[in-house]
């Protein structure tokens, strides 16, 4: 068994390594006839840009996209730059120079990688899934009789913030980083993908259907491992069947075929203000004009957000978003599930974590007003601001960084569910709900708490669960996203997740069940 | 200011802190040689089995103490001087007290075998024995084989945790199967079976003879009373514990096993006061024994002797019996009295049930002749306790108690529920017809 898991890492390693590899590889070589095709869609006005790649770029091959990508950047800065000073703004080029160059990279890959999809996606893809496969699979004899098994997560490196998770941190955060911020070297990736791509939306693949795709395989082959390790746990094999058939099925099918319906790109569990575009200008205006269904997701969207979500929250907790439905959950649980036991569980972090979390949430709902405000108005700006820089900012700050870089980034140090806890704005705007008027709790079994803090080392959320068991009051707590993981790995059936009357929901106590009565009345009537 | 010295940071010294400080605005102080903060003891096997580190056993963060003015001294109290209201620490220091409780826990038990002083012997208790287990058996290399002395909680956990390092395990066990002097003989053969399945060399009616020492004066075998010698590196002695209470022999302090304490968790003498796994009552509570090394009676003293030291003078009355363990992957709980066969009273009869393949089974113990419920076992179920309390408060007998089975079922969502295999057995043997009741939150609820 460790001989097999042992060949399943290398095999996992090389496709990782080579994966890695291909942003700096590949031939590209951009013909005649494609670049005016560019020019024309892009409706380039620049002749200064369109000069200087029609003698440095066109016709030439080049060999990697470090190469390609600063003679194309270096011509649309130098083209602006004198545009700028000389007054053209007609002629200045709004593309981002990486989204430009991502462009021209995807429209000239010349060579073996742009040629043979099929085995490079093997040799990636292929490879990664079958390696992890037979790391985790093993398991199901390694990890011994079911129960829970999380020994040695604190004797190893990957799992103990050691070196192996410091490099898993460099390399999600530089993985985010090249998505975010330079998608032009994810052109070789989206080679990988484009026949799947085509086959859904009838489009070549962008750098944004890659991490789709990969996002569901990862949380695909995760699930494997979170189904062999909690094959003892039906709450824990249900949930992330859920969580897995709403990332595979609603947030990348769904929205691929819709495209090649001529329909809206939308995923339609994504709810404002998570979705935080949703109500921007050029989204609205998409939707207004695409008839019937455009008005149909406009509709759902609200209705979503005002009703659905509440209404839910008050019957099941929060849980039925966070980690029964939503992406970001998704991964949380299942790639992020080995790191669960990073987050804080200090009254510090707590502090943190409730101004950061509403403080997005405030942001997120000013930056929607001043949106709609703008666009009924139809003004560009409120009290002086620029309704724009704002949105750039919070797409930049929250959208990117914090929910991407950091958020899934930061996972191997600062656990799983970094911008979950910390950022994200329907998690607080669900949280109020569950907090005020739920009938979701995780309920304390009386007096059986034995303090050992298994439930508060493992709570991903940073809840001190122990600190209510052992008072023997119930968590109700805001942040809790049902996970259900408290519950499983307790070793003496203290927490149980229910959904149950309001009535005796909060329970505080002092003296715990099991002592004599007149004492626990005494007590905990004050 | 009233000074309260507590001796032991044990959950039951610190319940008691935190619940004179919640009354009160008297000065406190906790007295450990053992560590800075109070950890909870039951989780030290999770720091050996990498499930957490030392610090998360600590329920409370340092800052903690300070803030609500509870003052730790780290020392080793030598003695008690009642006449003089002070203890005497091993550092030559002394504390002055107006009031002192003691609640020192317990030291594993030793039986005077041969060699139960050798390096790699130890019990499996304190701070100290987790560090030293850390030192003797880090790994499979190092330990090839460990002798596990006494079949009980302890012994089992600490098979599991260095079965989680792959070290080979022998468990002695003097009785002829599994903990059976308290669990009867249906769930005792469970566990028996499950430890097998875990590759645990268990072997029943074995005594210890003698631990062997090699040239070092480590401990490089047993034999045992079958004749057979088994090499191993470490030898865990787990056979029970009991009241450490050394320190106070000649304080004045009237000791049996523990300190004697009366109903109010007095001592003998005035302002002294013991609670916890070291206090011994009189005459048992009930069916309770004298001395109760349990993490929930412990902290139940801490609660009631609070009560008393801040001017409400109250007896210490556990409430229906109740406990709770792991072994291995088998949870167990227990509410009310179900008593293994060598215990059982004369009236207790009980109902097994057992499931086919899994590894659950329940015992409902009854009065053969009113049907009153005494009590239930589960292993493998989890089962509300509100309820099962409130049960056996209101004496329901055990026809009730199998009709509603359901609201106390408190196994996760999704969990296959039993109940209707449970109950179709009992009537199949009783030839009763109950049938079960669905689940209500009104009636789960309708004390709360």
């Amino acid at each position: 068994m460790k001989a097999i898991q042992n060949i399943g890492i290398a095999i996992f390693l090389v496709g990782l390594g080579i994966f890695t590899t291909l942003p700096f590889i590949g031939s590209f070589k951009l013909d005649q006839t494609t670049f005016e095709d560019i020019v024309a869609e892009k409706k380039i006005k620049s002749e200064l840009f369109i000069a200087d790649l029609q003698q440095n770029v066109v016709g030439k091959e080049f060999s990697g996209m470090v190469d390609l990508s600063s003679k194309i950047s270096k011509a649309l800065e130098d083209a602006n730059a004198t545009h700028v000073k000389n007054k053209e703004y007609k002629k200045k080029i709004y593309t981002k120079t990486s989204d430009m160059a991502s462009l021209v990279g995807k429209r000239s890959g010349v060579g073996y990688i742009a040629n043979n999809k099929g085995v490079m996606w093997f040799l990636t893809f292929g490879l990664g899934i079958i390696g992890a496969l037979m790391f985790i699979i093993p398991q199901v004899v390694t990890l011994g009789k079911k129960g829970i098994k999380n020994d040695g997560i604190y004797h190893q490196s990957s799992t103990n913030r050691g070196w192996i998770a410091w490099l898993v941190f460099f390399f999600l955060v530089s993985f985010y980083m090249v998505l975010y911020f330079g998608s032009e070297y994810a052109v070789n990736w989206t080679y990988l993908v484009d026949p799947i791509s085509e086959s859904l939306s009838g489009n070549p693949a962008g750098h944004w259907f890659v991490y789709g795709f990969m996002y569901c395989v990862i949380m695909t082959v995760m699930a494997v491992r979170m189904y062999i390790k909690y094959r003892h746990n039906v709450y824990q094999v249900v949930r992330t069947t859920s969580v897995l058939f709403f990332q595979i099925v609603f947030a990348f099918l769904i929205p691929e075929i819709m495209v090649r319906l001529q329909m809206p790109y939308y995923d339609f569990k994504n709810a404002f203000p998570l979705d935080y575009d949703f109500f921007f200008s050029w989204n609205l205006k998409e939707l207004t004009n695409s008839g019937g269904i455009g008005l149909f997701i406009l509709v759902w969207g609200i209705v979503l957000t005002l009703v659905i979500v509440p209404v839910m929250v008050y019957f099941f907790g929060k849980r039925w978003y966070c980690s029964w439905v939503c992406g970001c959950g998704g991964l949380a649980e299942t790639l992020g599930d080995p790191y669960r036991q990073h987050s804080n569980k200090s009254l510090f972090a707590w502090k943190i974590e409730r101004w950061l979390i509403h403080g997005v949430l405030v942001f997120a709902l000013v930056m929607t007003g001043m949106t709609l405000f703008s666009f009924f108005t139809e003004t560009g700006t409120v009290l002086g601001v620029k309704t724009s820089s704002i949105q750039t900012t919070y797409s930049l700050a929250i959208g990117s960084v914090f929910a991407g870089v950091i958020g899934t980034g930061f996972y191997p140090i600062f656990g799983n569910r970094v911008w979950c806890r910390f950022g994200c704005p329907l998690a607080a705007y669900l949280g109020f709900v569950q907090r005020f008027k739920s009938r979701f709790r995780i309920t304390t079994n009386g007096g059986q708490c034995i303090s050992c803090g298994n439930c508060s080392t493992y709570c991903e959320q940073g809840i001190d669960v122990r600190a209510y068991a052992q008072k023997g009051e119930n968590i109700v707590r805001s942040s809790c996203v049902g996970c259900g993981v408290c519950s499983a790995v307790c070793p003496r059936g203290v927490l149980k997740l229910e959904n149950g009357p309001e009535e005796g929901r909060i329970n505080p106590t002092e003296v715990l069940l099991g002592n004599d009565v007149d004492l626990m009345e005494l007590v905990n009537k004050k | 200011m009233e000074h309260i010295v507590i001796i032991g940071n044990g959950i039951a010294g610190v319940t008691a802190a935190r619940h004179i400080r919640k009354n009160s605005d008297k000065q406190i102080s906790i007295i450990s040689a053992e560590t800075d903060y109070f950890f909870s003891r039951t989780a030290l096997m999770y720091v050996y089995m990498g499930h957490m580190k030392f610090e998360h056993t600590q329920p409370y963060e340092n800052w903690f103490w300070k803030k609500n003015r509870i003052n730790l001294v780290k020392g080793y109290v030598n003695e008690v001087d009642h006449e003089n209201k002070k203890v005497n620490l091993a550092s030559g220091a002394s504390i002055n007290y107006d009031k002192l409780i003691i609640a020192t826990g317990s030291k594993p038990n030793k039986f005077g075998w041969p060699g139960q002083d050798l390096l790699g012997v130890q019990g499996l208790y304190s701070k100290q024995d987790l560090d030293q287990l850390e030192a003797n058996a880090p790994d499979k290399e190092t330990c090839k084989r460990a002798v596990i002395v006494g079949g009980g909680l302890i012994g089992i956990e600490m098979a599991e945790m260095l079965r989680t390092r792959k070290i080979p395990v022998t468990f002695l066990v003097r009785e002829n199967s599994f903990w059976n002097g308290v669990l009867p003989a249906g769930e005792s053969a469970l566990i028996n079976e499950h430890i097998i399945d875990h590759h645990i060399d268990l072997r029943l009616e074995t005594n210890l003879v003698e631990i062997i020492a090699d040239e070092n004066g480590r401990a490089k075998a047993v034999t045992t009373d079958k004749g057979d010698t088994i090499e191993c590196n470490v030898v865990g002695l787990t056979a029970g514990v009991s009241p450490n209470v050394d320190f106070l022999k000649g304080s004045g302090i009237t000791l049996g096993r523990g300190v004697k304490v009366n109903r109010h968790l007095e001592t003998n003498i005035t302002d002294i006061y013991a609670i916890g796994d070291c206090a011994e009552q009189h005459e048992g509570i009930g069916n309770r024994r004298p001395i109760e090394a349990v993490w929930y009676t412990g902290r139940m003293m801490g609660e009631t002797v609070a009560q008393t030291i801040c001017g409400n003078k109250i007896e210490y009355k556990p409430g229906h019996w109740f406990n709770s363990a792991k072994f291995l992957d088998i949870e167990y709980q227990t509410y009310g009295w179900v008593f293994s066969e060598r215990g059982m009273k004369e009236y207790e009869k009980h109902f097994h049930w057992r499931h086919a393949k899994e590894n659950i089974c329940v015992t409902v113990a009854y009065h053969k002749e009113n049907n009153l419920f005494l009590g239930i076992n589960t292993f493998g179920i989890r089962m509300r306790h509100e309820i099962f309390d409130r049960w056996l408060t209101e004496e329901r007998d055990v026809n009730y108690v199998m009709e509603y089975l359901k609201d106390a079922n408190f196994d996760p969502e999704f969990y296959a529920q039993y109940e209707k295999e449970i109950i179709s057995k009992f009537n199949a043997e009783n030839g009763t017809k109950i049938s079960p009741k669905k689940k209500s939150w009104k009636r789960i609820f309708s004390h709360a």
